[in-house]
């Protein structure tokens, strides 16, 4: 069996006793029943979930990527003093973390949707906002290893890891905003999309989006914006555009990881 | 400069370092280093806070990348896959295990890691008295006992070359003699140990050779007699002192403020006893003495 | 209403034969004496021979089979009938019946490809001054107009379906379509493919019920001038446009379905100078706009469910006293929007599913005030772009700080009395 997957079991053995991962599952548990129960069924619980993963999702990622990399680099350096490659344990320790936190994110969301129904009457919404949450979730899982392997001080890097996640879930939009009423005179459609694109909280939004307000983004006057909501390319652009921000961050940890002095 | 040694017995490998550079930022760690490790010997790696003693070793095993500079274990360079690891057993300074594995799960896992179906040597195990604590997951573990496993993974692997950070930190005296008589088997075997240690006591000994390193660069190789002869000092400490706040042959003219934090904070065990000890007869082959200038 | 079709029959009867006729129901039977049959080997080589041989009040059968004849023209009292298969053709080239006398029934038929014209109002059947006729179980196939009313009067249109073959709408036109008259009642029409799936230009007294007008150019229905009709339980789904009600007073329009409508320029439901009227237990559902209003005064909204819709209800500001109560709005992207800090109607009693408050009497009516138009539709109205900014936690703050302390959104446009549960509407069960 080669390393990675060697380091990866192990990592998820050992995550699976830290009842980190656990506790975050069984958080979106709760809230995702309690929003179907007392929010009044699935029409009403999933907007009410899309927030949660938009906000929570890449928060939760961040933190415990960050502190992941930082509480483990001890063990790291206890492993690289073994005949372990560099490559093969980052990608080890990579999904070890990203799959477990999105397995927690997909059961803890999925099974309330699934039992209380909402997975069949509303199955295209409950998927795209799947979709979303998972690729969030890599996504920013990316990102805190590269702010752990970049930041060398802890308390710093889960200072950045914070601010982050509030200028990417919160100010940006600010600043989109802000910049849709300074070019109010220009045609803005295609450089709103490119604003989006540029971050990932963003393009999970935008695809929560399609599922959820697909009827308001049809009654929108620019033909980009309808060729954009209105089908498939749109969906798969956003795919892509997390899927980028999963890879490039991902990458970028790697190279400062397989450099790093520790 | 020492001549390269020939390997011991043939179990040990020799380690040649050569012009090693290592910057943190700005901070020039280790500022060309040249120094080489005897197999069959044990050679103690001295100097102050900072001094650049732990960046060497984790350089050797491939934990820092050198800036500049080369770096041989038995004649070959560590490359990324980490193969050359797998000469070296490394025993960390405060190493943080996994507070939820076990000892013996631990240690599994290392095995399986490293392919390894040999049979490990567990000596350390039942001189160090772990054998009731293997099942217990290290958060429950005091630091001592985590100290003692850090010991006993170390010589797991029957490892041509050993390289001990702080060895004895932590250790009561009982673990302390029974890891130090582990060391100078391995050394009987021929294998090349590298050390350091804030204990004066465990030098004297165990070591062979002494390298003393300042502001990043190599001070002092040759025995510890040798040391003291030169320095026309009765102590190591003395020798230290004098080494780190005398005018220094090969002063850099970065003399930093922490540069006089001689590490000679003896534990207090056999002191006295030590600052005599000049025999030098179970080392295989003396080095040169030498102040590098 | 259904008493309607008899009431006609009653009506016309007496004038076809001077004796009781046979009721609607019983035309297929044999009746001997009136009965032409137009088939292979028989008398009449054509419908248009038999018609014009046809004593007022006979009944004319045409059997299987295609046939391309000159427009038939049907001026006096009768029946025609088209057994399964029968065909007539318009080659492209013209309308294919006329109708220009009182008490004509025509159905069973299937008539096709009447061509386009510019200049005529070419359609498969087109009713032209008369009154009580009654068209039936017609197939309309790649027609220009499909069925069109003009100055007709205490007509039946039933169980027809018509399919158009429109991509365009200037080459298309209506497909039930009628034009000054009186009394009319269209019923369990399949309607698609038109420019307007039905079409209401001065009719008065009418009704539109069970209707299925989908896939239309424009609208499913186009409605103008035509006080006093109702519809009802119809279904006007993902039509270019939705449904434009307008310059009309006293209309109905209960528990019909509009859905599907999308489109920057698409509404379920237009209502433009409409007064005196009643929107009751429609469902709106997945349409861009919900109903868009513009000088509704004195409408009724109630008992709808508005569900999934980009914008439930955008009401301008010269719509005035309407009211707006015990409707449902679920998963919709804005419930209400409106151009003006001030509102002129009542919006009290519904249920929102974006209400947050708290109902401490357990009365099920919320103790807090809810304010249906966020403030992000106000910046969407100014800024379109920023929609993309749709269900952002800054704009989650925004929209709550102004729901807190209302400064740019209407402050008087608030449902004092929110429910905290969904009404049940006919529509409930299928929730």
């Amino acid at each position: 069996m080669n390393t990675a997957l060697k380091v990866f079991r192990y990592q998820v053995r050992d995550l699976a006793r830290s009842r980190a991962i656990a506790g975050y599952a069984a958080f979106l548990l709760l809230a995702t029943a309690g929003l179907l129960h007392f929010g009044g069924g699935p029409a009403r619980a999933l907007p009410s979930l899309a927030t949660v993963v938009v906000l929570v999702v890449p928060l939760v990622s961040l933190l415990v990527s960050t502190s992941f990399v930082y509480h483990g680099n001890d063990f790291i350096e206890l492993l690289l003093a073994h005949p372990v490659g560099r490559r093969p344990l980052f990608a080890g320790m990579y999904l070890g973390l990203a799959l477990p936190l999105a397995a927690a994110f997909v059961l803890g969301a999925g099974i309330p949707l699934a039992v209380g129904g909402a997975l069949a009457s509303h199955a295209g919404a409950v998927a795209l906002l799947g979709v979303a949450g998972v690729l969030l979730t890599t996504a920013f899982t990316s990102l805190g290893f590269l702010v752990a392997l970049r930041v060398r001080e802890a308390a710093s890097g889960l200072g950045l890891a914070l601010v982050l996640w509030l200028g990417r879930a919160v100010i940006y939009d600010g600043g989109v905003l802000l910049g849709a009423y300074g070019w109010a005179a220009y045609p803005l459609e295609v450089p709103m999309l490119v604003s989006m694109a540029l971050n990932p909280v963003d393009v999970a939004r935008v695809l929560v989006v399609m599922a959820l307000d697909a009827s308001a983004m049809m009654g929108y006057t620019g033909a980009v914006f309808q060729d954009f909501f209105g089908g498939p390319v749109g969906v798969a652009l956003a795919l892509a555009c997390l899927g980028a921000w999963t890879l490039l961050p991902g990458l970028a940890a790697r190279y400062t990881f397989v450099r790093k002095d520790f | 400069m020492t001549e390269p040694l020939a390997p011991y017995g043939g179990a040990g490998l020799a380690i040649a370092v050569r012009d090693l550079a290592k910057s943190f930022g700005t901070r020039r760690v280790l500022d060309g280093v040249d120094v080489d490790f005897a197999p069959g010997a044990v050679t103690a790696l001295l100097g102050p806070n900072g001094a650049g003693k732990t960046t060497l070793l984790k350089a050797l095993l491939g934990l820092v990348r050198p800036s500049a500079g080369s770096l041989r274990i038995g004649g070959a360079e560590p490359d990324d896959a980490g193969g050359l690891r797998r000469l070296v057993g490394y025993m960390p300074q405060l190493p943080h295990f996994p507070p939820h594995m076990t000892v013996r799960e631990l240690a599994s896992m290392l095995d399986d890691l490293r392919d390894f179906d040999g049979h490990p040597d567990e000596e350390l195990v039942d001189a160090l008295g772990l054998r009731g604590e293997l099942d217990q997951p290290f958060r429950t573990l005091s630091g001592g006992t985590r100290q003692k496993v850090n010991a006993a993974l170390a010589f797991r692997y029957d490892a041509p070359v050993l390289v001990l950070d702080e060895p004895t930190a932590g250790l009561d005296p009982a673990a302390s003699l029974a890891l130090k008589e582990k060391i100078r088997r391995c050394r009987a075997e021929g294998r090349t140990v590298v050390v350091t240690s804030h204990n004066l006591g465990d030098l004297d000994t165990m070591a062979d050779a002494v390298v003393f390193l300042l502001d990043g660069r190599v001070r002092f190789h040759g025995s510890l007699a040798d040391l003291l002869a030169e320095t026309r000092s009765d102590t190591l400490e003395e020798a230290i002192a004098a080494i780190t706040s005398g005018p220094s042959p090969a002063s850099t003219g970065a003399s930093r403020g922490d540069a006089g934090g001689v590490t000679a904070e003896g534990t207090g065990d056999g002191d006295a006893e030590r600052r005599r000890r000049t025999d030098r007869d179970a080392s295989p082959e003396r080095p040169r003495v030498e102040i590098v200038r | 209403m259904h008493t309607l079709p008899l009431l006609a029959t009653l009506l016309f009867a007496p004038m076809v034969a001077g004796r009781p006729a046979p009721p609607v129901d019983r035309l297929d039977l044999p009746a001997p004496v009136d009965t032409l049959v137009v088939a292979t080997g028989g008398p009449w080589r054509t419908v248009g021979d038999a018609v014009r041989a046809a004593p007022r009040g006979a009944v004319v059968i045409v059997e299987a089979g295609t046939r391309r004849e000159p427009t038939l023209v049907l001026d006096k009292p009768l029946t025609l009938v088209g057994r399964p298969g029968a065909v007539l053709d318009g080659e492209g080239e013209r309308g294919l019946i006329r109708i220009t006398a009182d008490s004509v029934t025509v159905e069973g038929f299937t008539l096709r490809r009447t061509g386009l014209s510019y200049t005529d109002d070419r359609a498969a059947v087109l009713v032209d001054r008369a009154r009580f006729c009654a068209l039936r179980g017609l197939r309309l196939e790649d027609t220009f107009f499909g069925i069109y009313l003009a100055n007709a009067g205490d007509c039946l249109v039933e169980d027809n379906t018509l399919a158009g073959a429109s991509e365009r709408e200037t080459r298309s036109g209506n497909g039930i379509h009628l034009w000054y008259s009186t009394r009319v009642t269209i019923r369990n029409n399949d309607v698609r493919g038109h420019r307007d799936g039905i079409y209401f230009e001065f009719v008065e007294d009418s009704r539109i019920l069970d209707n299925v007008s989908r896939g239309n150019v424009r609208y499913g229905l186009h409605f103008m001038f035509s006080d006093g009709c109702a519809y009802r339980r119809n279904v006007f789904s993902d039509n270019g446009a939705g449904v434009a009600v307008m310059y009309t007073s006293e209309v109905v329009m209960d528990g019909n379905d509009f859905r599907g409508n999308l489109g920057n320029a698409a509404f379920g439901l237009l209502l433009k100078d409409i007064t005196d009227s009643e929107i009751v237990n429609n469902r709106f559902r997945a349409n861009s706009v919900g109903i868009h209003a513009e000088g509704a005064n004195r409408v009724r909204v109630a008992g709808n469910d508005f569900v999934g819709n980009g914008w439930a209800v955008k009401i301008m500001a010269n719509s005035e006293d309407s009211e707006v109560t015990g409707n449902n709005f679920v998963g919709n992207s804005f419930d209400i929007a409106t151009n003006s800090r001030r509102s002129y109607s009542a919006f009290t009693g519904n249920f929102w599913d974006r209400y947050r408050g708290y109902d401490r009497n357990g009365d099920g009516v919320g103790d807090v005030p809810f304010h249906p138009v966020r403030l992000f539709s106000l910046v969407v109205a100014q800024n379109e772009p920023a929609l993309v900014l749709q269900r952002s936690p800054l704009v989650a703050l925004l929209d709550l700080a102004e729901q807190v302390l209302p400064v740019l959104t209407p402050e008087s446009l608030a449902d004092e009395a929110p429910h905290l549960s969904p009404f049940a509407t006919v529509w409930s069960s299928e929730r």
